[in-house]
């Protein structure tokens, strides 16, 4: 039988209850924090900020990641910018705003207390990282510079070029390298989370492998947090890092963490296409340059011309035509909806004809007569005015033109960029209460892994403000709501039989994965169930397609567990063994995405399915029969329960969203 | 195209390496030097032998995680360009190519081309923050900073930790790594009240980790894929002076 969740919100006004939650939360006094360890999976935004803050509180904190380094979590690759409702451009922007602004963007998915406790804390993360000293991107007046991003009408998003999550995760990386310096934290690197140890229905350590050496380790905590990311590499083709994954979140959800709204992903409209066979990962072309860049198709089909030769009036600013109110700076979900539209139509470009244009011409001339003008320059000549224009475009945008040329071996600076939409984020995740607590005891998830805050879509820049507002202001005063009442458990021996049964079953998966000895590399797996998953529980959805989707996944689960290849030993460095428990994890979480898109019988947010659809071609929500979370729990393999946690809109009235 | 590879491989720290010759034929030139050995990979697990180990992770060329010593040089041939971003169009069929892991002693190899570089870490770890808890910050706009200084923070700042300025180096030298951030730190009013110790301590690191001295070649500044440069080295050596003569 299903239970209806409890999220925990706390009573009152919605811009209380943060605030009454902070005063009345328990406290756990600094010669208690002395002896209570907290476990840290993942290094990314929420990760770091989470174990430099519980560091700096007093807390003993070990911290996990699969890279060399914690610098190298991907949050490194984000690159717009970061949403603060701080109202400095005194464009009207308030905590309200970009709560509203949020839900919207979500498409009325998502749930109001965690939403407005995150535009409440959104200015204090910007303050934050300024005192870190992450060099920001100023005007000359020495105050912060902001944009605009997708889905908002004021200019909310601070920005340090195209590298601002590199910047940020910089900040909250020298916050941890702090206190590994001061030994609050011990940091091990290049080790991967293989489960959770459970001890009296409670979350107490991990188990770890070594990636160096191969061996299997126990670990102690309190309590455990799992920062570790996003799924987006189900797809296999996804703007994510190679070694982004969902091991860690899955592992827990096999030991009762509820996995909740796993089809909602992300397809982010601007990224270089594919370009064969042998691509590995997409590139992605930040929304920032939707700021400036107007995005055309010809209005012809099949038109083959190069871009320059088609005249003004040959073009289709569609999102423009289409959105007038918000143009090319409509949200993600619609961006790239409509962009497909315009290529199944016939009227895409490129080689592949899967692509669309991203043009920079007025743009360069625009700032080029304005670059004049400050300079007083009259009658400038058009060289002189793009070669003006071009170096203001170089300053905002430089590094992303750069890498669009590396990637394509063409120059954006003269011709237009192709692009098309690639998956990107992942919406669903653990599902977490008000204190980002999961369905099992001590067991936290923050950042991307969890589900809690952008419902069915992410706006633009709000990822980087989730993952270092749990990490930063949320998880440090909820924490203590648990480690308040466990101040009397002493640090678990690691020889107790849980922890010597849980290392025993992940030995045995190693053992089972390694003496399979098939004959299909593990790529082959994951490439075949990115094509089912993109084609089937991608941008559009089909209850046949799903489906059939779910026969072919389990049909592959049982050939990858009977034919797949890895070479080497269990007891080395070997980056296929890690490949392989991944993508054995991805298997699963596959058939539950179909699972969950096939049960959602309306089109919300990035979950788009055909038979749902308005006269126009938008997504029709079913707010009577829909309005819920839906968090899966994990029965046994391809079983899952359907729980439900019913939204309720006190504060925002639910309506069509509509971007015209 | 179709290439030849010298590849270096070497089956742990301990093991003693070898080069290994691969031919690898149908390499598009669309595909990134990765993409190319995940080709060879493909191939070597399918044959039954080990593939290459080397590590890359948001090939994007912003991680820093991947790295690989092309023909003699870190990140290969292309100026600005880390290994992950580096196209196969920069290269022509019937060519060898010679791949290394990045050499340093403080840069022990982990298994064929991947190194570790936990030094870099604690380099950090040892003075490359401004100690700032949680909740500690006044608000962002108090503290206005002129745009230049803000710009060449940032351009500091850009690093990304590959360590391609120690493999480019003849005395595997780390200056121009620990001073970036010394000097985004020293440009930036926040990093003012820590700027002598920061110093001192981060340079006494480096040496600890058995990283060589300068001796101004330049290298470092030449390979590095973001761009780096010399000045923020001499930026350091005053940082530091300064702070040796005015230690306590």
């Amino acid at each position: 039988m299903s239970t209806i969740l409890d999220a925990k919100i706390p009573s009152g006004a919605i811009g209380e209850k943060w605030t009454k939650f902070k005063s009345s939360v328990p406290l756990v006094n600094p010669a208690n924090k002395r002896n209570i360890e907290v476990i840290v999976v993942g290094t990314g935004l929420a990760g770091a900020s989470a174990a430099a803050s519980l560091a700096e509180l007093g807390y003993k904190v070990k911290a996990f990641c699969f890279q060399d380094s914690p610098r190298r979590a991907h949050s490194i690759a984000a690159q717009g910018g970061i949403n603060a409702a701080k109202n400095y451009q005194n464009d009207g922007d308030s905590t309200y705003r970009l709560f509203y602004d949020t839900i919207k963007g979500g498409d009325y998915r998502a749930r109001e207390a965690n939403v407005h406790r995150l535009a409440e804390v959104s200015g204090s993360i910007i303050d934050q990282c300024v005192a870190q000293g992450v060099p920001f991107a100023r005007e000359y007046g020495g105050l912060l510079s902001n944009r605009s991003f997708g889905g908002t009408q004021v200019q909310r998003t601070f920005y340090a070029a195209g590298q601002t999550g590199q910047q940020l995760l910089l900040g909250a990386y020298s916050a941890l390298q702090r206190q590994v310096g001061l030994g609050n934290v011990t940091m091990m690197t290049r080790h991967e989370m293989m489960d959770v140890v459970m001890i009296d229905g409670k979350a107490r350590g991990i188990i770890a492998r070594d990636l160096i050496s191969g061996k299997l380790e126990r670990h102690f905590g309190h309590a455990v947090l799992l920062c570790t990311g996003g799924y987006g590499n189900v797809f296999y083709l996804s703007t994510n890092a190679m070694g982004s994954n969902v091991t860690a979140a899955w592992k827990a959800h096999r030991k009762g963490a509820f996995f909740a709204n796993p089809c909602y992903t992300q397809i982010h409209p601007t990224c270089i296409p594919v370009s064969g066979d042998h691509q590995s990962k997409l590139t992605l072309m930040s929304e920032s340059l939707r700021n400036d860049g107007r995005i055309w198709v010809p209005k012809k089909q099949n038109d083959n011309r190069p871009a320059v030769q088609i005249p003004e009036d040959e073009r289709d600013y569609y999102l423009e035509r289409r959105y007038p109110a918000f143009g090319n700076l409509v949200p993600r979900d619609i961006a790239s909806r409509a962009a497909k539209e315009r290529c199944d139509a016939g009227y895409g470009v490129g080689t592949s004809k899967m692509a669309v244009y991203l043009d920079y011409a007025e743009a360069i001339l625009r700032y080029g007569k304005g670059e004049a003008n400050k300079k007083g320059i009259q009658n400038a000549s058009d060289e002189e005015l793009q070669a003006m224009g071009k170096a203001v475009v170089k300053e905002k945008y430089g590094n992303l033109f750069d890498m669009y040329k590396q990637i394509t071996g063409e120059d954006p600076y003269s011709v237009p960029m192709r692009i098309y939409p690639a998956v990107h984020y992942t919406m669903g995740g653990l599902w977490v209460d008000y204190n980002l607590m999961t369905t099992v005891p001590g067991l936290y998830a923050l950042g991307e892994a969890n589900f809690s805050d952008h419902g069915a879509n992410r706006l633009g820049a709000s990822a980087l403000m989730q993952g270092l507002a749990d990490g930063y202001f949320v998880l440090p005063y909820t924490i203590g709501a648990y480690l308040a009442g466990d101040i009397r458990t002493k640090a678990i021996p690691t020889d107790a039989p849980e922890f010597v049964e849980a290392e025993k079953a992940v030995q045995a998966r190693i053992d089972q994965l390694m003496n399979i000895k098939g004959t299909k590399s593990v790529d082959y797996f994951h490439k075949k169930l990115g094509k089912i998953m993109w084609n089937e529980c991608g941008m559009s959805r089909s209850e046949a397609g799903l489906k059939g989707a779910i026969t072919e996944i389990q049909g592959l689960i049982k050939e990858f567990w009977s034919d797949v290849r890895i070479p080497g030993d269990a007891d080395e460095f070997n980056p296929e063994l890690e490949k392989a428990g991944r993508v054995a994890d991805f298997l699963e979480l596959g058939e539950l995405m179909c699972i969950d898109a096939l049960n959602r019988n309306e089109s919300c947010g990035g979950h788009f399915r055909e038979e749902f659809q308005t006269e126009d071609g938008e997504a029709l929500r079913d707010d009577e029969n829909y309005a819920y979370v839906a968090a899966w729990e994990f029965k046994e393999q391809s079983k899952f329960e359907l729980h439900k946690e019913e939204l309720v809109y006190e504060n925002i009235k639910i309506a069509q969203r509509s971007y015209k | 195209m179709n290439l030849s590879l010298k590849v270096w491989r070497q089956k742990n720290a301990n093991s003693e390496g070898k080069f290994q010759q691969y031919d690898v034929q149908g390499i598009s030139e669309d595909m990134s030097f990765l993409e190319m050995f995940d080709v060879l990979n493909e191939r070597l697990i399918n044959e039954g032998e080990s593939p290459v180990a080397f590590d890359h992770d948001c090939r994007e060329g912003i991680c820093g995680m991947c790295s690989m010593y092309i023909n003699g040089e870190p990140h290969g041939p292309n100026k600005g360009v880390t290994t992950c971003q580096l196209h196969m169009r920069s290269f022509k069929s019937g060519d060898t190519i010679t791949v290394e892991p990045w050499r340093a002693k403080a840069f022990p190899i982990v298994k064929d081309l991947a190194v570790n570089r936990s030094a870099f870490d604690r380099i950090i770890a040892a003075g490359g923050y401004v100690s700032v808890n949680t909740g500690n910050a006044q608000d962002a706009n108090s503290l206005p900073i002129p745009k230049d200084n803000a710009d060449d923070a940032f351009m500091a700042a850009a690093c990304i930790g590959c360590g391609a300025c120690v493999a480019a180096c003849k005395n595997a030298s780390a200056m121009l790594f620990t001073s970036a951030k010394i000097s985004q730190l020293a440009l930036l009013p926040q990093g003012q009240a820590e700027r002598t110790m920061r110093a001192e301590k981060m340079v006494a690191q480096m040496d600890v980790e058995g990283f060589g001295a300068c001796t101004n070649t330049g290298a470092c500044e030449a390979e590095c894929p973001k761009g780096i440069s010399l000045e923020n080295i001499a930026r350091m050596n005053r940082e530091y002076y300064g702070a040796v003569l005015s230690s306590k």
